[in-house]
């Protein structure tokens, strides 16, 4: 191998990586906060690339409607749980956030489908749609559990995949696509060549790690959220929701996921289940970052990203498998260096 | 006048196991109200319940208001606080953001003069303000965990064995700012089980063994009283605690 293919593999597995990253970093913070391991990661990538390249071809999206329907599942749940004591206020804010918000996209995605909006518009309807599906699942899905075992939390996470990757096939059809580049053009710098999205990938994810970083570090939402994750009855007695705390994680991870997904699928044809093994990669550098280290998770992640790049030039039919077997050494060294634990019961 | 808190027949049980028994109790406006009792007697488990951490069987008001149906976080923004046993503080953050999530629930521009309040009562941590909870000291992480609650702007401050494994010198220390909280208008209940310490301070005491209360009335009578002063106050030092 010379050193222009080594560079190129590299910069392949740095652009890939630090999508990772954002999906590990993402995975980190739902489990701290809310102890689910959101298997369906995964799903917000496809359906945000997904849905921002139907827009693009000028169709409607599914997940419009699924947002909708989920808003409708979310207002019936708020109002069950507060049915002993509904008062006025609290079935309005309901209705709004949960009803009218996603009614008011979906309008706006029916009327925008019609006319192949520009990136843009596309960018940003793809990334209302999929946060809105990613609180209102939390709402639906998760909630309702949320003082259960992570067992079954985990168990409540694989069918909500499952559940999301069928419809995807329903809303997009088991024919791949690709969206257009967020930004176009490229330049050279010696032997290696930048493309515009290649660059989009670095800098939003440079500014998403910063803008966590500042939002954990400096605001009152922020610290309440990593107060959830150190200690959950501090949190409460505090009087901070967990719920709360649960949301703005959901809707950070599915905003994460959706962007992720709009940043890959100008590079490489994505399907309705090809985001399961992209989230699975994110996965990866999250365990290896113990479900708990921001930092090793994103140093992991930018691993991950170039042994598959090395991978897949070497051996190419292995490439899934190299990246799963990093696994197996962190696993067994993280094994031996920790004491056995029980799971808590709270 | 009636009582800030109210506690009416309640049973508190984990699984079959009846840990609290038929108690009922009042702590009214401007009081410190003290239980006592041997550890285990159920005092951590009643305060847990009436601060919805655990489920409760009877009745609960504070504030004239039944509490049955709210959570935990609606409790504290009603203005009920605890400071539970282990000060569940957050122990990766500095002192000031502890303090800062403490007034979660209160305007912006109050919990900025609610610090300085906590910080006037709590000399040491101003001190430490920069320093993360998990760093500190038994007594200062037990400062930190009553600053964050009174941070919330309670009416009544719930605290469970404030001196437990405390230096004496501190825990005289945490017994003077208690009857300062009481001076400021912030009714206490507390759970010792230094009950010399306690009952000096309190103006009304319960006695609790297996789950029930067995005594009640001023401070001063149970004080007094041959039956607790054999029990729980014979052993005992003044500032110190039986672990």
């Amino acid at each position: 191998m010379n050193t222009t293919i080594m560079l190129f593999l590299l910069q392949d597995g740095i652009t890939n990586g630090a999508i990772y990253a954002l999906l590990g970093l993402a995975l980190v913070l739902v489990f701290a906060v809310t102890r689910v391991i959101l298997i369906p990661q995964g799903e917000f990538v496809t359906y945000g690339a997904l849905t921002y390249a139907s827009l693009a071809a000028g169709q409607m999206p599914g997940t419009a409607k699924l947002a909708l329907a989920l808003g409708i599942g979310a207002f019936a749940f708020d109002l069950f749980v507060a049915r002993k004591a509904l008062h006025g206020r609290l079935v309005v804010r309901s209705f709004i956030t949960n009803i009218v918000l996603p009614a008011i996209v979906l309008a706006l995605t029916i009327y925008f489908a019609a006319q192949k909006p520009p990136v843009a518009v596309c960018i940003a309807l793809s990334l209302l749609i999929v946060a809105m599906i990613g609180l209102y699942l939390y709402r639906v899905a998760f909630q309702p559990l949320a003082h259960t075992s992570v067992l079954v939390l985990l168990i409540a996470s694989v069918g909500v995949h499952l559940a999301l990757q069928g419809l995807g096939l329903l809303f997009f059809g088991a024919e791949g696509q690709r969206g257009p580049a967020v930004l176009s053009g490229a330049f050279t710098a010696g032997a290696l060549r930048f493309t515009g999205q290649s660059i989009t990938v670095y800098a939003i994810t440079i500014a998403f790690i910063v803008g966590l970083r500042l939002f954990f570090g400096l605001t009152l939402y922020g610290k309440a959220l990593r107060a959830t994750a150190v200690n959950r009855l501090g949190a409460r007695l505090a009087g901070i929701r967990t719920t709360l705390s649960g949301q703005i994680a959901f809707l950070l991870a599915s905003v994460i996921g959706a962007l992720s997904g709009i940043m890959i699928v100008p590079i490489t044809t994505l399907y309705y289940d090809s985001g399961f093994l992209i989230g699975l990669k994110g996965f990866v550098a999250a365990i290896i970052g113990g479900l708990v280290s921001y930092p090793l998770t994103a140093v992991a992640a930018l691993v991950v990203g170039i042994v598959e790049a090395f991978s897949s030039f070497y051996a190419s039919n292995y490439k899934e498998v190299i990246v799963f077997m990093l696994l197996i050494p962190v696993l067994l060294l993280r094994s031996l260096a920790a004491p056995a634990v029980e799971e808590e019961k709270d | 006048m009636s009582a800030l808190l109210s506690v009416t027949d309640a049973h508190v049980a984990y699984g079959k196991v009846e840990a609290v028994r038929s108690v009922s109790l009042e702590v009214g406006t401007n009081q410190i109200v003290t239980i006592v009792g041997a550890n285990g007697a159920g005092k951590t488990t009643l305060l847990s319940a009436i601060m919805g951490i655990l489920p409760l069987k009877g009745r609960v008001a504070f504030a004239g208001q039944d509490l049955a149906r709210l959570d935990i976080e609606d409790r504290v923004a009603m203005g009920l606080g605890l400071v539970p046993e282990h000060r569940e503080l957050f122990v990766t953050m500095n002192v000031e953001d502890n303090l800062e999530l403490g007034a979660f629930r209160i305007e912006r521009s109050r919990a900025k003069s609610s610090i300085e309040r906590v910080y006037t009562l709590f000399p040491r941590l101003k001190e430490r303000r920069k320093q993360l909870a998990g760093t500190l000291s038994g007594g200062e992480q037990q400062m930190l965990a009553m600053g964050r609650a009174l941070m919330g702007e309670p009416k009544l401050l719930m605290l469970d064995e404030p001196s437990l494994g405390l230096a004496p010198i501190i825990v005289a220390d945490i017994f003077r700012i208690i009857t300062e909280l009481r001076a400021g208008g912030v009714s206490v209940l507390l759970v010792e089980q230094n009950a010399q310490a306690a009952l000096k301070i309190a103006d009304q005491a319960y006695v609790m063994e297996l789950g029930e209360f067995v005594l009640s009335g001023k401070a001063s009578d149970i004080a007094a009283n041959e039956r607790v002063a054999a029990s729980y106050l014979g052993f005992q030092h003044e500032g110190a605690s039986v672990i």
